[in-house]
């Protein structure tokens, strides 16, 4: 006698499941997924943290040098329109920049001090909650990035940042007026925005991954920014924190603001 | 069976026939030329192989445009072990797309055009000036 009808079905299936093994493991195995490596020189940091000493500031009035550097090296046009400036790293009077930590009685030097602002780096940024793109995302150092490449120009990160940080390409940032710019863009090896996208100060990421320190800390001569790893107790941060004392913008709100000032 | 306004109607439906098929007979043997990128390279092979690179280059590169912008990576490790920088258009290291692939309008756009699709890489990213 043969095989059962029972064993054949049994066998029947086996083998139809064996054929369909193939394609499932190379479902599985798939292609190797691409590997990728960090650059050879890229500092690296558990979180990357900027002092500022607003003192140094004050005996050099007027002095552009750390703004001019980062907007030519991030190719941030003058849009010659304060409505629709973009900024990435500019100046605030102190009661502007310390809203809660000013009053009536200020020392005369500090009511009309010049302090430099940017982007504060927050631990825990709302502009990163509110992005319904995930256009702003905070990288594992710190370093709240934008992806120009997602974002939509809702402008919810605008509303959230409390500290204006963030500028809106309200035009072609090529389009800027020409005799305001007449060598943009300035640095052929960073791009420029388009129309409608939201942008900001990026900590020099590109120039960290480099192994060079942010434009604005190289271009001031004063060493007025001071700029490190929170993480190591031996960097130069650490070691100004440690030995002088220092303000944040807005602490209350409790975004927790890399940017220290020594004022 | 009777057809109302037969002439009209057998008129009208090969007018309308001969209009929508215009494009095909008036255009009949005359292919388009194929593009010819020209490939105007110092290095004698791509990042991956010319096949691959032929038919998924963008899928790369949106790979490595997130891997480099999220991920802080600079360096891909291609299928043979080579590393190189993921660069699109850096004028001051050589081995960026465009370092090797100098001339935009002799490469890139050869294949772009002919196909009708239009990246929108250099609206943000700077091509660099072609050397003559």
């Amino acid at each position: 006698m043969g095989v059962s009808r029972r064993n054949f079905l049994k066998i029947a299936g086996i083998s139809l499941l064996g054929l369909g093994a193939k394609p499932a493991y190379d479902v599985f195995a798939g292609r190797d997924l691409p590997e990728f490596a960090q650059g050879e020189e890229a500092r690296e940091a558990k979180r990357w943290a900027m002092v500022i000493d607003t003192r140094k500031c004050r005996d050099k009035d007027g002095c552009q040098d750390c703004i001019l550097a980062c907007h030519r090296a991030h190719n941030v046009p003058d849009v010659g329109n304060s409505r629709q400036e973009i900024k990435w790293i500019w100046t605030e009077p102190y009661e502007n920049a310390f809203p809660n930590q000013e009053h009536e009685f200020l020392e005369e030097t500090l009511k009309h001090r010049p302090v430099i602002v940017l982007c504060n780096h927050c631990d825990d940024p709302p502009c990163v909650r509110v992005c319904p793109t995930k256009a702003t995302f905070k990288r594992e150092d710190g370093i709240v990035m934008m992806d120009y490449h997602r974002c939509i120009g809702c402008r919810f990160c605008m509303a959230a940042c409390p500290y204006g940080s963030r500028s809106f390409n309200w035009g072609d940032p090529r389009r800027a007026p020409k005799e305001k710019n007449p060598d943009f863009p300035t640095n052929p090896n960073f791009p420029t925005r388009t129309k409608g996208v939201v942008e900001k100060c990026n900590f020099c990421e590109e120039r960290l991954v480099a192994g060079l320190l942010p434009a604005c800390v190289e271009a001031c001569k004063e060493k007025a920014l001071i700029f490190g790893d929170l993480g190591n107790p031996d960097s130069d941060v650490r070691k100004v924190l440690r030995s002088h004392y220092t303000i944040r913008r807005k602490p209350g709100l409790g975004t927790g603001p890399a940017i220290y000032y020594i004022v | 069976m009777k057809m109302y306004d037969a002439g009209k109607i057998i008129v009208g439906i090969i007018v309308f026939v001969t209009l929508i098929t215009f494009p095909f007979w008036y255009n009949r043997g005359k292919a388009a030329p194929s593009p010819k990128p020209k490939l105007l390279t110092r290095e004698k092979e791509c990042v991956e192989p010319t096949p691959y690179m032929k038919t998924s280059h963008m899928r790369l590169l949106n790979e490595w445009r997130n891997s480099v912008v999220r991920e802080g990576n600079r360096l891909y490790i291609s299928s043979n072990g080579k590393k190189y920088s993921m660069n699109l258009a850096n004028t001051s290291l050589s081995d960026s797309c465009m370092g090797c692939h100098s001339k935009k309008a002799e490469f890139c756009d050869q294949c772009h055009n002919y196909v009708g699709v239009k990246p929108y890489c250099w609206d943000c990213h700077i091509e660099p000036k072609e050397k003559r």
